[in-house]
């Protein structure tokens, strides 16, 4: 399947630059080299261990390269899973943006556009920021969106503005034949802004898809980011994403990566704190069953002493599901003063469903407070039957609980309708009343 | 001494609603947990409006017996009947059984984080009402009777507003189960050590709420090891459960008995 790729890219690397943009080509056939050394990963390379990529990357998918516009108004067709939040809203569909249209105006400054549009508007601005992280990373799914990814969303505010409302953007899968689809978004934000954003992920039709995407966010000195990604996609989905963060000093970041409904998912999540006194909460939940995958894959690199990380992920595994969790930390060896804590909890609700989970805690500095945690188990028996004696149903006693072991997670959502309409979710699934997702003709 | 076990001569069953019969009714009940046998043939009657004292030394049964009564599914019952209001207890799942009217003041309440009392409380009530064909309570009337009953037992609101007995102290939990109490108005409550590890205040409070909650149709069965208790909340009679079976019954006067000569004079 590698060579698939590899001859494709030879054949056709002139359409793919000539539809995008030039500070994008500049790192193309470099990527295109990386990857045709490393390949696709495989669950032999350590950092894939609990993904197994091989079954969807199989797929005879049709690509994009000549980026023939598809007749879809996604602002018509597509009903949002977050009815009533007030965004800056805009749809990817595939890997095409779509400006906004009634969106609330934004503030002086503040850039958000198609990152290729963007970069022949704003050259020295996308450039300064482009691939700075991703072309570091010898990654195969890193190195084929850098060869493949034609275009991503941009998304830029200047010092000192915060933006009240959170940008969401709706990335939407819609073709009529197995389609992938590669995309590089970019989120700046310059010393003391502050950002929300919501990523929300759909798919529309019944046939494969796969998305390769890669974000990288640059926070500045004393800038507050929050990122919130909502995957609700059907099961012959497979979504691979990577988002790669860079805090500068006395920064604040907060990401939290709800899984309700996929096919396959590896999320990549690294944050390096790159200046003293940074803060970061990494949250991230799953609700997963029928023959799932979920693999979150974070690390924390902690290369600046004096700051500050915590992370924390739930799983609710049932049915055959299979997911994996690794929490990778890096503390460097001038890094004192860090304090880093790791929890990961999972619940199998059955005996098929299969989680694996690691700790790798790598630390060079000798004055640090880190811990990490890992728990898989059952609902507590005592608790059901404390519930159950007060004449709460066994199956209502079941959801209370799951539902209780989320709530920390859905605590960390800082955008009040977002949080309600996610606690509402995760109750419809674990219900079992959503047992696909929202609008969906796939799943049965 | 009192040769008779069966304490079922010295009540008269009243009448309810022309149904005959007494509230609860144990008869001949063994049951064993992973193969051991604990309790070994036991028998008891409470009538409505009754209020009575399991008292025995530890590894008795009185847990066993509340276990056995409230549906904990680890208990095996090997023989015997429980009839509630003429239903075979033993048939019912615990949820059932507690809709029906049983209650267990738990020894050890558990802690459940991420559950608040309100939700517990709001969800226990209309599951109750529902299983009894009523419709569930509106937010307000629900919230006003969840501030009659604490007021009843003295509850404070920062408890009420946490998750289930997370971090409350032991006195703050046992008036939390009182509280529960009260607010599912059971027809038969089992307070299971309900003393343990309270000082004489939080004593005082329990057994307050508990008294107020009694009513000429309901009743409740006290399991306790010290006779303290039973100053505060006054039973009309006290067994003594030794090795899995009520070995003497009395009136409350009996209590002192055991407080001042053990259980041993009873082997």
């Amino acid at each position: 399947m590698n060579k698939q790729y590899i001859d494709l890219y030879k054949q056709h690397s002139p359409s793919i630059k000539k539809h995008s943009a030039e500070v994008m080509n500049r790192y193309r056939d470099s990527s295109f080299e990386l990857f045709a050394k490393l390949g696709f990963p495989t669950p032999r390379m350590e950092d894939y261990l609990y993904s197994d990529l091989r079954e969807p990357l199989a797929v005879d998918y049709g690509l994009n390269i000549n980026r023939i516009a598809i007749p879809v108004d996604p602002y018509e067709a597509f009903k949002c899973d977050v009815p009533g939040i007030s965004s800056h809203l805009y749809f990817v569909v595939n890997d095409m943006f779509f400006p906004a249209k009634n969106s609330v105006p934004l503030p002086e400054g503040v850039i958000i556009g198609s990152l290729k549009d963007m970069a022949g508007k704003h050259p020295a601005l996308v450039e300064k920021y482009y691939a700075k992280l991703s072309s570091e990373k010898e990654d195969g799914l890193i190195a084929f969106n850098g060869a493949f990814a034609q275009d991503g969303f941009f998304i830029y505010v200047p010092k000192g503005v915060m933006l009240e409302k959170p940008v969401q953007i709706v990335n939407i899968m819609r073709s009529d034949v197995d389609f992938m689809a590669n995309s590089h978004n970019l989120v700046v934000l310059e010393e003391g802004a502050k950002a929300k954003l919501l990523v929300c992920d759909h798919t529309m039709d019944n046939v494969r898809f796969l998305a390769n995407r890669v974000t990288e966010v640059f926070v500045a000195e004393r800038a507050s980011y929050e990122h919130y990604k909502l995957e609700n996609t059907h099961n012959r989905n497979t979504n691979l994403s990577t988002l790669l963060i860079e805090q500068k000093e006395s920064s604040n970041v907060l990401t939290n990566i709800v899984t309700l409904h996929n096919g396959i998912t590896r999320n990549t999540i690294e944050i390096a704190l790159n200046g003293e006194h940074c803060e970061t909460l990494l949250c991230g939940m799953v609700v997963s069953d029928k023959n799932q995958q979920v693999d979150n894959f974070t690390s924390v690199r902690h290369n600046k002493p004096n700051c500050h990380s915590n992370e924390l992920f739930k799983y609710v595994l049932d049915d055959e599901s299979q997911c994996g969790f690794t929490g990778q930390l890096v503390v460097a060896k001038d890094a004192q003063k860090t304090q880093a804590y790791q929890t990961n909890k999972n619940l199998l609700l059955n005996n098929n469903a299969r989680i694996r989970t690691k700790p790798q805690l790598e630390i060079y500095a000798d004055d640090v407070k880190c811990s990490h945690g890992a728990t898989i188990g059952q609902l507590d028996q005592e608790a059901l039957f404390y519930l159950r004696s007060r004449g709460i149903s066994g199956k209502e006693a079941r959801l209370l609980l799951m539902f209780a072991f989320m709530a920390d997670i859905i605590g960390n959502i800082n955008i009040d309708v977002l949080q309600d309409r996610i606690k509402m979710m995760v109750e419809k699934r674990l219900r079992g009343e959503q047992s696909k997702c929202e609008g969906c003709v796939v799943c049965q | 001494m009192n040769k008779n076990i069966n304490n079922e001569t010295n009540q008269k069953p009243p009448l309810r609603g022309g149904l005959e019969g007494p509230l609860l009714s144990i008869k001949d009940l063994h049951a064993s947990i992973n193969g051991k046998e604990i309790l070994k043939g036991l028998n008891l009657t409470v009538n409505e409006g009754e209020v009575h004292a399991i008292m025995g030394p530890n590894g008795a049964g009185k847990s066993t017996l509340a276990s056995v009564l409230t549906g904990r599914e680890e208990f095996e019952v090997t023989s015997g009947k429980v009839n509630f209001y003429g239903k075979d207890l033993l048939e019912l799942a615990a949820e059932d059984r507690a809709r029906e009217g049983v209650f267990l003041s738990f020894q050890y309440p558990v802690e459940i984080p991420g559950v608040s009392m309100v939700n517990f409380m709001r969800t226990a009530v209309n599951e109750q009402r529902k299983y009894r064909n009523m419709e569930p309570l509106s937010a307000s009337d629900f919230l006003r009777m969840m501030r009659e009953k604490k007021e009843l037992v003295e509850m404070d609101n920062k408890l009420t507003n946490r998750s289930v007995n997370e971090g409350f102290s032991g006195g703050e939990k046992k008036r939390n189960e009182i509280f529960q109490m009260a607010m599912l108005e059971p027809k038969l409550a089992i307070l299971d050590e309900t003393d343990s590890g309270l000082d004489i205040d939080a004593l005082r409070i329990v057994a307050n709420g508990v008294n107020k909650l009694k009513r000429p149709d309901n009743a409740s069965i006290v399991i306790t090891h010290y006779q303290r208790l039973l100053d505060y909340i006054v039973p009309d009679f006290v067994h003594v459960l030794y090795d899995g079976r009520i070995v003497k019954t009395g009136g409350k006067e009996l209590a002192l008995e055991l407080e001042e000569k053990g259980y041993d004079w009873l082997k």
